[in-house]
């Protein structure tokens, strides 16, 4: 019964046979230390990573007619509901911009976000039969997410760009582009790895809870409320303008849309607040992560 | 201690009974609060022992407890014990698919596991991307794949449909083409969970002679789990034995399966039944039984068994017949046989029936059993009442068990038979 006294009686022997411990290529035991990532394990399954990106988009559009298509349909029918109920029921402010570049470079950001965060946070979940059957780091399955999401964003930016350059082509439609464009692959990039962070907490939450999970499809469509997705940062006055403002996703969305319309504002203060919110989050969600896969399958 | 593929040292997996989920929360908490104040894990003390039968106290079992022994490189070691010895928590443990409680393991070398073939391969992806994506899984890199790609569509057979969606393969193809991906693994060391069941008979026989190329001609190390006794033997060069969470005996392989198969640990074989109030007889037991008269439920081929039944007479009763039948694993009756009428006064009585010459095929066998008069009058009948297990097992040494293939239909007699010139 007594393991644990067991144990403890064998452990100066063990450390005795320290020195030759070193020979061994790998050791298995209950935890690891907290920093110990297994990063180098990552890199050397990194053609599954690609792998996985290529079973996504495969796997969803083998036998639909118009394939691919349907990633410019989605955000472009999103983009024509907002049209009509923010923009014309609703009548909420664009800042003077053409509705349909305004609130499409809204979503365009804001979809890499929501799906990126959704699709990870039940990484464990989803994929518990393959992980309880064979072992590899299982970080490359939020990476791939994440990465098979980035191809989704390229698409749909591109969707964007077409349409902002026509208004900007157009002229006289209010939108004055500026060198910020160039920040936009760090807006990105950002703004995956703090939702892959994010993704990674939760899904490390969600095997044991699985409330959470439920929940954060409610919290990420209440987030895009918090976030000037459908609205001006400028049209927020008042006392809860700090809400706004402390979610790290206002400013990568507000310089975006900064960058890209010239309407808004930017900041860098509030910017380098969603650096290190980014940062923080996904060393935290590594780390969380990391701890959680080594025995998740006992409680998923 | 560089020959030495794995050392597992004092290795324990705890798992929590009961559905996970009530409770977790709070014990939770409490786990965290022990390990602030520097204490042991609460509720590990309190484990029991893993014998599933019986129920414990504790919501909390050891499905492994203090495992101890060693691989070394080149060795094939077979694991075998009943259902829940903790076989698979052992395999799950050494592919890194869980952590253990305590306890560790060291390895020397790069290790795949197969604990299922076609793991993560994708209805909807073709044959060719599925070989791609499974490999990957398994830890080989592309390059590696794409060096191997022929020879995986070669041994499966399937090269006709490899660029079609495995969704429309048949089940046998679709196994074919998993287990041609994990075959051409290279790593130092193997794992290998009963994978082999799949497949027509020439497969699996394909599947066992590349496991043994794996382990005779490339030197690698295997670690293998299987029921099949036959297999074992065949592949293996020495043998783990695991009870209830804990290791029975590490030797050699032809020791180890002896003494599992003499290890009586099913209780199918032995029945006892309460009598029957308002009859003149009742069965109160049935017994599979060897020579020595000792309860057995696997028998080898060629071992002798004896079906006993034991009955109650509470009447004197006169001319009834205590009668047996056997039914094959594919649901076949094979034979009936009976006692001749007796007169009986109360008391109770034994009848066994003895296995004769005919050898039976490798297989699960279930027995009915009857009490009746004249053969025609029924008093007891009881359908699959007890069954017994006979299992194939290769082996030169022991001059009283005869060599039969488990394959060649259910009585394995010969034929007497003479060969003479026509013309």
């Amino acid at each position: 019964m007594d393991t644990i006294n067991v144990l403890e009686k064998q452990q100066p022997l063990q450390a005795e046979n320290s020195p030759q411990d070193e020979t061994w290529t790998e050791v298995i035991q209950p935890r690891t230390n907290l920093l110990d990532l297994g990063l180098a394990d990552v890199w050397r399954y990194r053609d599954l990573v690609m792998l996985f990106v290529r079973r996504d988009f495969v796997s969803t559009y083998k036998q639909t007619v118009l394939g691919p298509i349907w990633f410019f349909i989605q955000p472009l029918l999103t983009t024509i509901t907002y049209v009509i109920i923010f923009g014309n029921v609703a009548k909420l402010s664009t800042d003077g911009l053409p509705q349909a570049v305004f609130y499409m470079s809204g979503i365009t950001i804001w979809n890499y976000f929501a799906q990126t965060l959704t699709n990870t946070s039940t990484v464990f979940r989803d994929n518990a039969a393959m992980f309880g059957k064979v072992y590899f780091p299982r970080l490359t399955m939020p990476l791939s997410i994440v990465i098979s999401n980035l191809v989704r964003f390229a698409i749909q930016f591109g969707l964007f760009f077409a349409i902002w350059l026509y208004y900007l082509l157009k002229g006289n439609s209010g939108i004055h582009p500026n060198w910020l464009i160039l920040l936009t692959p760090l807006l990105v990039v950002t703004m995956g790895l703090m939702s892959l962070g994010l993704g990674m907490i939760f899904s490390a939450l969600t095997t044991k809870y699985r409330d959470l999970a439920m929940l954060l499809v409610f919290g990420v469509q209440l987030l895009m409320y918090a976030t000037p997705v459908i609205y001006p940062l400028s049209s927020i006055t008042g006392k809860y303008r700090w809400v706004i403002l402390a979610n790290p996703m206002t400013s990568i969305v507000e310089t975006f849309r900064y960058a890209f319309l010239g309407s808004g504002s930017f900041s860098w203060t509030y910017l380098a607040y969603s650096l290190g919110f980014t940062v923080v989050i996904l060393i935290l969600g590594t780390i969380i992560f990391n701890r959680v896969q080594k025995s998740f399958t006992d409680t998923v | 201690m560089s020959d030495i593929a794995i050392k597992v040292e004092n290795l324990s997996k705890l798992y929590r009974l009961g559905e996970v989920g009530t409770g977790t929360m709070s014990q939770d908490l409490n786990r965290w609060w022990a390990s602030v104040r520097g204490k042991e894990d609460p509720f590990a003390t309190v484990g029991e022992t893993n014998d599933r039968t019986s129920k414990g106290n504790s919501d909390f079992v050891w499905s492994l407890k203090d495992i101890n022994f060693e691989v070394k490189k080149g060795e094939v070691l077979g694991i075998i014990g009943r259902n829940g010895a903790g076989k698979s928590t052992l395999l799950k443990i050494l592919s890194k698919i869980t952590a253990p409680t305590t306890g560790k393991i060291k390895v020397n070398g790069r290790i795949a596991s197969l604990l299922e073939v076609g793991t993560g391969f994708h209805p909807e992806l073709t044959g060719r991307e599925n070989i791609f994506l499974n490999g990957a899984i398994l830890g080989m890199t592309k390059t590696e794949i794409r060096s191997k790609f022929d020879e995986i569509v070669d041994f499966s057979g399937v090269e006709r449909y490899i660029d079609t969606p495995v969704k429309r393969y048949s089940s046998g193809m679709y196994v074919r083409l998993a287990f041609a991906v994990s075959a051409f693994l290279e790593p130092e060391v193997l794992i290998v969970d009963e994978v082999l069941a799949v497949g027509d008979a020439e497969f699996q026989k394909k599947c066992l002679g590349r496991m043994k190329d794996v382990s005779v001609n490339d030197g690698r190390t295997v670690l293998f789990v299987s029921h099949n006794m036959a297999a074992i033997q065949k592949l293996c060069t020495s043998g783990l034995f695991l009870q209830n969470g804990t290791v029975l005996a590490n030797e050699g392989i032809d020791p180890i399966v002896d003494m599992y198969l003499a290890n009586n640990f099913y209780n199918g074989n032995s029945v006892i039944l309460e009598p029957k109030t308002g009859q003149s007889a009742s069965i109160i037991k049935v017994e599979i039984i060897d020579e020595d008269g000792e309860s057995v439920y696997e028998i080898a081929i060629g071992k002798k068994w004896i079906v006993k039944l034991t009955f109650q007479v509470d009447k004197v009763i006169k001319g009834m017949v205590s009668s047996i039948g056997i039914v094959s694993p594919a649901d076949i009756s094979i034979c009936t046989s009976w006692q001749e009428p007796m007169d009986f006064v109360p008391g109770v009585y034994c009848s066994e029936f003895k296995q004769n010459d005919v050898q039976f095929a490798a297989g699960k066998y279930r027995v009915f059993v009857a009490l009746s008069i004249g053969g025609t009058q029924n008093i007891q009948f009881l359908e699959d009442v007890a069954s017994f297990n006979i299992i194939p097992v290769i082996k030169s040494a022991d001059a009283t068990v005869v060599s039969y293939d488990a394959s060649t239909g259910i009585v394995l007699n010969q034929l007497q038979m003479v060969t003479y010139p026509v013309c």
